[in-house]
């Protein structure tokens, strides 16, 4: 009865989605102020129902009601609560409406935000982003009514479920997807005020510094859910691996990559004026990606090349909702758009510009992902064969476009907005550019197995991070003390996460040692000076899986620095896992895990053992990204009662840096 | 003009997306080697009656349904309603292919959910499965009165896909029967 | 022409020269990367260089398992119900390797003729999965997921 009550609650949620839609844009056209105000009450009565809706989903699943589908595909009598909670969003119904509740969470944010008696967004202008995201909420309500409900019954009802897949059993999945939607659905704010700004013609440099800190907020939860779902693959997928550049990963990637754009095209727009057209397509775009990525993901047509599984009426779906959203806001740019660029102009040397190479470095890295994510269903529709684009393509091809992006990092916080000097800002990185060739050198002294990708790569993530130091001693000296404006502050810390992610990938992808060996119980093997012994494997039983354990000693120079329990399991639904071992640490990770049993008997197992340099910095670098984006939201301008209209541009150029956030993934 | 080309881009990868989708319809892992040629030999006990063998040559002479299934799948259940419904219509006989099954549960299982097999054959080893190049459960195979493979779906079958995609075939196949 | 004008007109020649070199290198690495998928069948009859990549699906032949004990070398051959081509490979099988599984080789032919796979994926599951289980694998959420199950790619491959 209670999964009826959710079915209903849903219906009601996407009445008031459309309410929420209708009656404020009604009442900003009309100029209505009891109208415009129907879209806070439409809107809190939305996230209501919504959140219902989920609690009830969550019930079902505490109290193991297999007479839902939905249930009792992803879970089972034995599964621990935890996984119960987290199977909620482990499927597609269940991780739809989860996105839904996320739209409505923003939007309350939102709301509550420009409902404040300080608030400077006009009523008109508030009043049409609630309505936009009322859109955006009422058009993915629709779709979990009709094509995805995880309230559909399956009757008679199985005795017990099928269990959730034991991959999704981990406290990495647990806040993987919903941080990944924040991020997601964040950009849905930012479209909104873009839209909401095209449709009320005020499209000046003010509307970008409303949506700026919401644009900020959603990019460090999509920063941070990325690096979660890498740091989680790397641990639970048993082959030791980050980044995989398929469909899916690129799907998440593509409006990360946009983000970033508009990130740095904002800050332009909001101190300088200019790019204001182009800001409005990335904030469009940013967005436009998510639902992309929710389409290639959610209809089968990326992995129908190689698989079966596929549902077209939700492609179908999709992508008139993409039509109408997409379509809808890009036709509305194309009549709208200022004829005129506005804006202070700038020379070719100058903050301005250098970010303009910025965006356009994202851009055609953007193209390039999407061509080799797209490019299957591109040969399929012009009968070119099953063909699959492998990951050498990305891989080398992103570095080629990224180098330059980071290597101009440190020149574009040091020069200055409108016009500078090539030289000056030069002069000012010879220190860091010694700095960074020293490293390198001693880097390649150190280590024989360093080769040319390994030291460039060393070589720019120095000169990020040394680059970015440099300007702060600068900074902290001109100031006389040792504090940053937050944005200040935000931009040095994004950048320096810059460097130490470049530096962390390039160790780990060309420094890692990996061997694949057979070894029985009492077996030996060194890598990179350290011994692993092979003690065995032992049975043990879990939950709702049963396990082969292996030990594994290792020693180092004789001493004894870890013990480390791979395991191979076979969950009750006959699915089986490798838990990988791994023993973590600043500037090496050791990771062991269990193949397949070669020899039962005599207990020869087929073993992968990785020694993997620095790869803690990849996700070490994307957290500095992730809290700088929250830092410089925390900035002083974004709580200010009123801001004043006076220009920004009027001080000096040192002092205003932008929050030019993190550049590379 | 500039200022329309985001849309125009966005028009042409929506329209790339459309053909994708019209793929993804086809969902077959490989297409099937199978389709327009005989299919593979195969002599299997029923399920329930083991001592009772049924070949392919048996089955020659009428077109039908080849299901493959098992109770262990929850797939197979979800499709479990179309194929009662199948047997009922009397459209074409609908013969089981029972999978790396226990037969005792999979009489356990047709008693609780309904049994739809004119004729269930057992393929206890997934020999037979092989030979047919089954992917997964469930699986249906339409084999005509001369013992062609003429189609293949993977997954579920529904009366969507039915109607759409088999209905056609069959009406095709009867007008070969009559045309010669 | 106006200096400014010229100015705009070099940065936007410019820009055009590094979105063409940009799309020039792309397309080179795009061909480079391309991998077909053929199937037994298809790979008898076309006849596929030696040396050339690319993936291969079809079912493990049920008997046709041969691995040594003392190394990870193991020799196979997958069928598609009317061909076979015999597999080599030498590294760790994916968890869902069994006889008469579903897989997907990547790798390419040697003079004799036998596949030399570098990396071989197993079909997750011998159930076709329902379509919200595999989007549990691959929806948005979950990058990994979809590696999870899919690895390189493929949602229902895992190596």
């Amino acid at each position: 009865m209670i999964a009826e009550l959710g079915q209903l609650t849903l219906i009601i949620a996407a009445l008031l989605a459309l309410a929420q839609f209708a009656f404020p844009i009604y009442g900003a056209w009309r100029n209505n102020q009891s109208f415009m105000a129907m879209g806070n009450s439409t809107a809190y009565g939305q996230f209501v129902f919504v959140s219902i809706a989920l609690g009830i989903l969550t019930y079902s699943f505490l109290v193991q009601d297999f007479s839902l589908a939905y249930v009792a595909n992803n879970s089972n009598s034995d599964l621990p609560i935890i996984y119960r909670i987290s199977a909620v969003w482990g499927a597609h119904e269940g991780s739809l409406l989860l996105w839904v509740f996320i739209i409505t969470l923003w939007t309350v944010a939102v709301t509550v935000v420009s409902s404040r008696k300080t608030s400077v967004l006009p009523k008109a202008f508030s009043a049409r982003v609630i309505a936009i995201l009322g859109l955006v909420s009422f058009g993915f309500l629709l779709f979990v009514i009709f094509t995805s409900n995880p309230f559909d019954r399956i009757l008679p009802a199985p005795f017990d479920g099928r269990d959730l897949n034991p991959l999704l059993q981990d406290i990495g999945l647990i806040i993987h997807p919903p941080m990944l939607y924040l991020g997601y659905v964040g950009f849905a704010v930012a479209f909104a005020f873009a839209i909401a700004a095209l449709l009320g013609g005020e499209i000046n440099r003010e509307w970008v510094r409303w949506a700026r800190p919401w644009t900020l907020l959603a990019w460090s939860f999509l920063t941070f859910g990325i690096a979660l779902g890498s740091w989680w693959a790397y641990y639970e997928l048993g082959w030791g691996g980050w980044w995989f550049w398929d469909p899916v990963e690129n799907a998440s990637f593509m409006p990360w990559i946009v983000g970033t754009a508009l990130l740095h095209a904002q800050a332009v727009t909001e101190k300088r004026g200019s790019f204001i057209g182009w800001t409005l397509l990335l904030s469009i775009s940013a967005f436009s990606l998510s639902l992309l990525g929710a389409f290639l993901v959610r209809s089968g047509v990326i992995t129908s090349v190689h698989a079966f599984a596929s549902d077209p009426t939700r492609g179908v779906f999709i992508l008139m909702y993409l039509g109408v959203i997409v379509g809808g806001s890009l036709a509305l740019y194309a009549l709208r758009v200022p004829k005129m660029i506005s804006g202070s102009g700038f020379t070719w040397f100058s903050r301005e510009s250098l970010i303009l190479i910025n965006n356009l470095l994202l851009t055609v890295a953007l193209f390039m992902v999407l061509l080799g994510t797209l490019y299957p269903i591109i040969a399929d529709a012009f009968g070119m064969g099953k063909i699959s684009v492998g990951p050498p393509y990305f891989g080398s091809l992103f570095i080629v476009i990224m180098a330059p992006l980071v290597m101009l990092i440190p020149l574009a916080a040091y020069s200055r907005w409108k016009q500078d000097k090539a030289g000056r800002v030069l002069s000012k990185l010879l220190v860091p550019l010694f700095i960074s060739i020293a490293v390198t050198a001693m880097v390649a002294w150190q280590n024989d197995a360093s080769n040319l990708r390994t030291l460039s790569g060393v070589f720019a993530g120095t000169w990020v991070i040394s680059g970015t130091l440099r300007y702060t001693i600068e900074r902290f000296r001109k100031n006389n003390r040792f504090t940053l404006p937050r944005s200040e502050f935000a931009m040095v810390l994004a950048h320096i996460g810059v460097g130490v992610f470049v530096i962390g990938v390039a160790m780990v992808e060309t420094t890692s040692t990996e061997k694949h060996l057979a070894m029985g119980s009492g077996d030996s093997y060194t890598i990179a000076e350290y011994q692993f012994t092979f003690k065995g494997t032992e049975h043990i039983d879990g939950p709702n899986f049963s396990a082969e354990r292996g030990t594994f000693l290792v020693t180092k120079n004789g001493k004894l620095i870890s013990t480390m329990y791979p395991e191979k399991r076979q969950y009750r639904n006959n699915q089986i896992m490798t838990e990988a071992a791994l023993d973590p640490g600043f500037t090496r990770d050791l990771y062991v895990s269990l193949g397949d049993p070669l020899d039962e008997a005599r207990q020869i197992w087929a073993v992968r053992i990785y020694e993997k340099p620095f790869i803690r910095w990849i996700w070490l670098g994307a957290l500095m990204m992730t809290f700088a984006g929250l830092i410089a939201l925390s900035d002083r301008r974004y709580r200010r009662k009123k801001t004043h209209q006076n220009e920004p541009s009027a001080e000096p150029s040192n002092n205003t840096n932008p929050l030019t956030n993190g550049s590379m993934p | 003009m500039k200022r329309w080309l985001p849309l125009i881009s966005f028009a042409i990868l929506a329209i790339l997306l459309g053909f994708g989708l019209k793929n993804a319809d086809t969902k077959s892992l490989i297409p099937s080697p199978l389709i327009d040629k005989p299919a593979p030999d195969f002599n299997l006990p029923l399920v329930g009656q083991p001592e009772v063998f049924v070949s392919k040559s048996d089955l020659l002479g009428t077109t039908y349904l080849l299901n493959v299934w098992g109770s262990w799948c929850a797939a197979c259940r979800v499709e479990h309603p179309f194929m009662n419904q199948l047997s009922r219509s009397g459209i074409l006989p609908v013969v089981g292919l029972n999978w790396k099954d226990e037969p005792t549960e999979a009489i356990a299982w047709l008693k609780q959910f309904g049994d739809p097999y004119s004729i269930n054959m057992s393929d206890y080893s997934g020999r037979t499965a092989i030979d047919f190049g089954v992917y997964g459960a469930p699986e249906s195979f339409i084999i005509d009165a001369k013992g062609n493979v003429r189609y293949k779906h993977i997954g579920v079958l529904n009366q969507q896909i039915f109607e759409r995609e088999i209905q056609p075939l069959l009406a095709t196949i009867a007008r070969e029967v009559s045309g010669q | 022409m106006t200096p400014t004008r010229k100015k705009r007109l070099t940065v936007v020649l410019l820009i055009l020269l590094g979105v063409s070199v940009a799309a020039a290198i792309a397309m080179t690495a795009l061909q480079e990367n391309l991998l077909y998928f053929l199937s037994p069948s298809e790979v008898a009859e076309q006849q596929m260089p030696t040396g050339r990549q690319f993936r291969l699906g079809g079912l493990v032949k049920e008997g046709s398992v041969n691995r040594a004990t003392d190394s990870l070398k193991i020799r196979f051959r997958v069928t598609d119900g009317l061909k076979e081509v015999e597999i080599h490979y030498d590294d760790i099988l994916p968890d869902l390797f069994r006889e008469g599984q579903g897989i997907i080789a990547i790798g390419s032919l040697d003079n004799n003729r036998v596949f030399q796979a570098d990396e071989v994926l197993a079909k997750h599951d011998e159930e076709y999965m329902a379509p919200e289980v595999a989007d549990a694998l691959q929806k948005a959420g979950h990058p990994r997921a979809s590696k999870d199950s899919t690895s390189v790619a493929p949602s229902e491959y895992k190596p």
